[in-house]
């Protein structure tokens, strides 16, 4: 998918530093319900819509390592650049597409409200 | 860049687990050859009894199918013996000239079966018993004839007299030993197992001999074996099973030091610092092991090495035995015979077929032999290879596991008598038949993988007995290839004690430190390591090392217990159980201010406000206005009271003050899991002093202290530490006992584990005998719990993550577009 960078198709969320290291925030009010950003060690920004596949556990509150974040409730693994469950689990929370610029995170307006 | 090449010999058990377990590490590191000579891919050789026995079929037993090959890029050389290695030229070569470079050659060619040097041995109708071959020929053999001999009555004959005897052979085992599976058993137990096959219908002929095998009138097949007494016994079919002997020709031949088996160091490396042996062609500190537990263990570590991880060591195995004749249940391990210096204690019914015999040495488990009833094998297999002291179990080891109090199976706990629907984990509702079945059909052999595959026992934890009891079922002899020594997670081949060990010893302060000093595999660890690791760091450096509120789990994170719909519950702190009109009309205040679902009063003692939304948390602990009860964390919980003496007219002592004094000493305490304490004011008892980590009770004179006691997923009673006289004395020895916890209880851990791994031996010493030790636990304790701030008042100082609180909405304007 390629976006365009123009005000119309990105909304700027938060402040990256404000999404703590090895950690999450949650996004509320978009149409498609609460979004969680992830930081990780690498400086990778990623988004998931905030229910996970199993029992729709927030895993925005969740452990976050390497490019993955395990589930407050069950202790499901999920890779973040792709919002599927590690094996033997198997489900996918949707990703979302984030863009960092000058220190500030977008997401996309189009995925928000759940258009296609 | 190129890739090296790593050449591997042997297509059976421990070659290709060794593979597994080399592209879990590092998939892309090389370009993989594999021989084998059978013209199957890799199965599992020890389900070929319940193929014979017409249990299974061929096609259930293959572990990993040619697509597995395919997938990992494996070249796989089907039906190709290789006959020789050059080392100069780095080369192995096959029967049929195919040549392959190597880089690093694993040799893993198994072994042979013995035969037996006689007249008649290459006579047609005359087998072993290894392979599929050797299988399908027996099955064949059983459709168009009679009579069956086979030599040899360990597991392996007797495995496969039972399955031609299913199969409608007649069938006798000539052993040469007094008594059956003598290296397994001792003679009580093989007579019970002998009387169980006979009445199966087997003949046994022992204390026997055989001196030739005769062949039939036209020489085309044999039809007799005689015996050293002159005596015939007819035969189609012999099968010897008189032991193995390791395939070292090839290596031999290559040049490598062989001394029954291929010689390895304790890094699974020949004397040819670029070739790996595995399985049962190696020889390691004089052991050459003929059953598949060693070899995965070995597999790992080889794996590691292969990868270049450098790190893990195989020091050898203990292993046990089980004979997989369905309806016969016999099981023993180590020292089983007894001998100088050992005691033996035993168990006989020979009317309802029940042996057991334990053998004790200077306090420990050495060896075990049962017959009949072997649901506790797994139980004293672990007391034995973990090497536990077993003072306190004497009386009732016997007795087996203590199943009392084990809640949530039915009160189940023999797995062998439970149906396919009987339900063995609680939590993921898993029955025993999905879990045979996945042991079956994915060829699982511990107790990792059928968590992984079925979740079974990866919840609670409390049916990992159970589970653990099917796998020895199903597979067989030794199935599980825990390590004695236990990694602390995936990313480490370290245990706990060698990390808390090299946090203290190398002043570790920080999480990365730990990760690169130990060579973690992940670059931030995962989320079982992690929280461990932040336990560690900070329980050995109190105010030195710094709190990770990443790395906590979400309860310890957000100060309350997140619950099923991602909303949270706050469980104010009523010190002891105590409370007040103002307590409780605050309490009111809030749960009507926020609109609070659920108010319910808990079974520790104190008042549950469940259903809070997270970013309503501050708002309600300022206006509650009470100490977090630390009812989310591995921490102190609660100290339960009963009346006392103040009011009580049995009281002996004041338990409610007690109780208090307690709770505030150790407010702000973490510790490897949760920590509850009770105080009662006198024996009857009524806080429940009796099942808590540390209970004490008053009495006359003074106070019991008890330690190790939970309620929880399995009952234990508290076990008795000492009795003290005054208020001042109870603080400093259970303070004491705590830190010692805390210092060295795994993460996860709770008490009762603790003291049972260590023994509580040497609690009592390190508590109530060594004074001075004592005091300096204790202070430690207080030194580690100075300034403890309250992290529902002083956020600050406790390090609350507090933007956590503050949810992030999208900016009106842009919700206003987005709707
Ligand atoms: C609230 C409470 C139930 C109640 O309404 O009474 C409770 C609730 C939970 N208990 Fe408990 N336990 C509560 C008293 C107990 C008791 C009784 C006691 O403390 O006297 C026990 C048995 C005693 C013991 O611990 O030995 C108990 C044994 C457990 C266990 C099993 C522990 C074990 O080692 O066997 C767990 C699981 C665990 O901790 O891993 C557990 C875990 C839980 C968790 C935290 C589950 C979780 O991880 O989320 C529950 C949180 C529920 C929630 O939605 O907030 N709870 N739990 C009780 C809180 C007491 C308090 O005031 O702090
Ligand atoms: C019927 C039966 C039941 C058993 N039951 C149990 C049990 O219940 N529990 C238990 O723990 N163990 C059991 N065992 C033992 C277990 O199967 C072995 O310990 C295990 O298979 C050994 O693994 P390995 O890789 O060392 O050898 P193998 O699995 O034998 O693999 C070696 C492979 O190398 C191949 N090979 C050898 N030389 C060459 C060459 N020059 N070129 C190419 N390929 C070569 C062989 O053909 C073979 O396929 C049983 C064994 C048998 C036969
Ligand atoms: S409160 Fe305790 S017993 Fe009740 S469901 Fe939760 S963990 Fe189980
Ligand atoms: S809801 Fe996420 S693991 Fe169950």
């Amino acid at each position: 998918m390629s976006l365009v960078e123009t005000r119309e198709t990105w909304i700027a969320v938060l402040a990256l530093e404000d999404i703590p290291m090895l950690g999450a925030r949650v996004v509320e009010g978009a149409a498609i319900g609460p979004v969680a950003l992830f930081r990780t060690e690498d400086q990778g920004v990623f988004a998931l819509r905030d229910r996970c596949p199993h029992k729709g556990g927030p895993l925005s509150q969740g452990i976050v390592h390497g490019h993955r974040v395990t589930c407050p409730l069950h202790g499901w693994n999920i890779e973040l650049d792709s919002g599927e469950a590690v094996a033997p689990d198997v489900g996918c929370a949707k990703r979302l597409s984030v863009m960092v610029k000058n220190g500030q995170v977008y997401l996309s307006k189009a995925e928000l409200t759940g258009a296609p | 860049m190129k890739k090296m090449k790593l050449a591997v010999i042997g297509n059976g058990m421990a070659g290709i687990r060794t593979l597994e377990e080399l592209l879990k590490l590092a998939p892309e590191l090389y370009d993989i050859t594999v021989f084998g000579a059978e013209p199957y891919p890799n199965y599992n050789r020890i389900l070929l009894s319940p193929v014979l026995a017409g249990e299974q079929t061929v096609d259930e037993i293959i572990l990993n199918g040619l697509d597995w090959y395919a997938e990992n890029g494996i070249r796989l050389h089907l039906g190709k013996t290789v006959s020789r290695i050059d080392r100069v030229k780095r080369q192995v070569i096959t029967t049929d000239g195919i040549v392959e470079d190597y880089d690093r050659l694993l040799i893993a060619t198994g072994s042979s079966p013995f035969i037996l040097p006689i007249p008649g041995k290459d006579l047609p109708g005359v087998i072993t018993y290894r392979d599929i071959h050797d299988t399908e020929c027996m099955i064949e053999a059983a459709k168009h004839y009679r009579h069956a001999v086979v030599i040899g009555g360990g597991l392996l004959g007797l495995e496969a007299a039972n399955g031609l005897k299913l199969r409608g052979m007649d069938v006798t085992v000539i052993h040469l030993a007094e008594w059956l599976l003598e290296r397994q058993l001792d003679p009580v137990a093989a007579g019970l197992l002998q009387q169980s096959l006979e009445a199966k219908g087997l003949q046994f002929r022992l204390s026997t001999q055989t001196s030739e095998l005769l062949a039939n009138d036209a020489g085309t097949r044999v039809a007799a074996v005689r015996c050293q007494d002159g005596s015939e016994i007819p035969a189609d079919l012999v099968v010897m099973a008189a032991g193995i002997r390791p395939n070292t020709s090839l290596a031999e031949a290559a040049g490598l030091a062989c001394q029954r088996g291929i010689l390895v160091n304790d890094t699974l490396q020949t004397y040819d610092p670029r070739i790996y042996a595995v399985g049962e062609c190696v020889s390691h500190r004089g052991m050459a092991y003929g059953l598949v537990a060693p070899l995965f263990e070995q597999a790992k570590v080889c794996a590691n090495h292969l990868a270049f991880m450098g790190i893990g060591r195989y020091t050898g195995s203990v292993t046990s035995t089980k004979l997989k004749v369905t309806g016969v249940d016999l099981f023993s391990a180590g020292a089983f015979m007894g001998g100088d210096g050992m005691e033996e204690i035993t168990l006989s019914d020979p009317v309802g077929g029940v042996y057991k015999k334990l053998v004790l040495k200077d306090d420990h488990l050495v060896g075990a032999c049962l017959y009949g009833d072997t649901a506790d094998g797994t139980w004293y297999f672990k007391l034995l290879r973990e090497g536990r002291k077993i003072a306190e179990l004497r009386d009732t080891l016997m007795f087996g596991e203590n199943n009392i109090g084990d809640v949530g199976h039915e009160g189940h706990n023999k797995a062998m008598a439970m149906a396919d629907t009987d339900e063995v984990c609680g939590c993921n509702g898993i029955s025993k038949g999905t879990i045979v079945k996945a042991i079956q059909e994915q060829g699982l052999f511990t107790l990792e993988d059928v968590r992984k595959c079925t979740k079974a026992s990866g919840s609670c934890g409390s049916c990992t007995g159970l589970v653990e009891q099917i796998l020895m079922n199903v597979l067989g002899t030794d199935y599980s290839d825990t390590p004695t020594k236990k990694a602390l997670c995936g990313c480490t081949d370290h245990s706990h004690d060698e990390v808390r060990k090299s946090i203290r010893e190398h002043h570790l302060l920080s999480q990365q430190e730990v990760r690169q000093f130990m060579e973690w595999r992940t670059p931030n660890g995962c989320a079982s390591c992690r929280p461990a690791l932040n336990y560690y760091l900070i329980s050995t450096w109190p105010h030195e090392a710094a709190d990770d509120p990443q790395s906590r789990f979400i309860n310890e994170r957000a100060h309350a217990n997140i619950q099923k719909d991602g909303t949270y519950s706050v469980v104010p702190r009523m010190w002891g159980g105590l409370t007040n009109p103002a307590e409780l009309r605050r309490i009111a205040d809030v749960a009507e201010k926020f609109n609070v679902p659920t108010v319910k009063i808990t079974g520790g003692q104190r008042i549950d406000l469940l259903g809070i939304r997270k970013e309503d948390l501050p708002a309600v602990w300022k206006d509650l206005d009470m100490p977090s009860g630390h009812a989310y964390g591995k921490s102190i919980r609660t100290v339960k009271t009963c009346v006392g003496d103040e009011h009580c007219r049995f009281g002996t002592q004041s338990s409610m003050k007690m109780g208090v004094d307690l709770e505030k000493m150790l407010f702000g305490m973490y510790s490897p899991h949760k920590v509850k304490l009770a105080v009662s004011g006198c024996p009857r008892n009524c806080a429940e002093a009796g099942i808590k980590d540390v209970g004490v009770i008053g009495v006359d004179s003074g106070w019991e202290i008890y330690v190790a006691g939970n309620g929880g997923i399995k009952t234990e009673v508290a076990q008795y530490l000492c009795k003290v006289r005054t208020d001042d004395e109870v603080k400093e020895y259970s303070g004491a006992f705590l830190q010692l916890y805390r210092e060295e209880g795994w993460y996860l851990e709770r008490t009762v584990h603790y003291v049972s791994r260590v023994g509580m031996e040497v609690i009592r010493q390190r508590i109530v005998n060594d004074a001075e030790g004592r005091r300096a636990l204790f202070e430690r304790l207080l030194f580690a719990l100075r300034g403890a701030p309250d992290p529902w008042k002083a956020q600050e100082a406790a390090g609350v993550d507090w933007k956590q609180f503050q949810s992030v909405r999208l900016a009106t304007s842009a919700e206003g577009a987005l709707s």
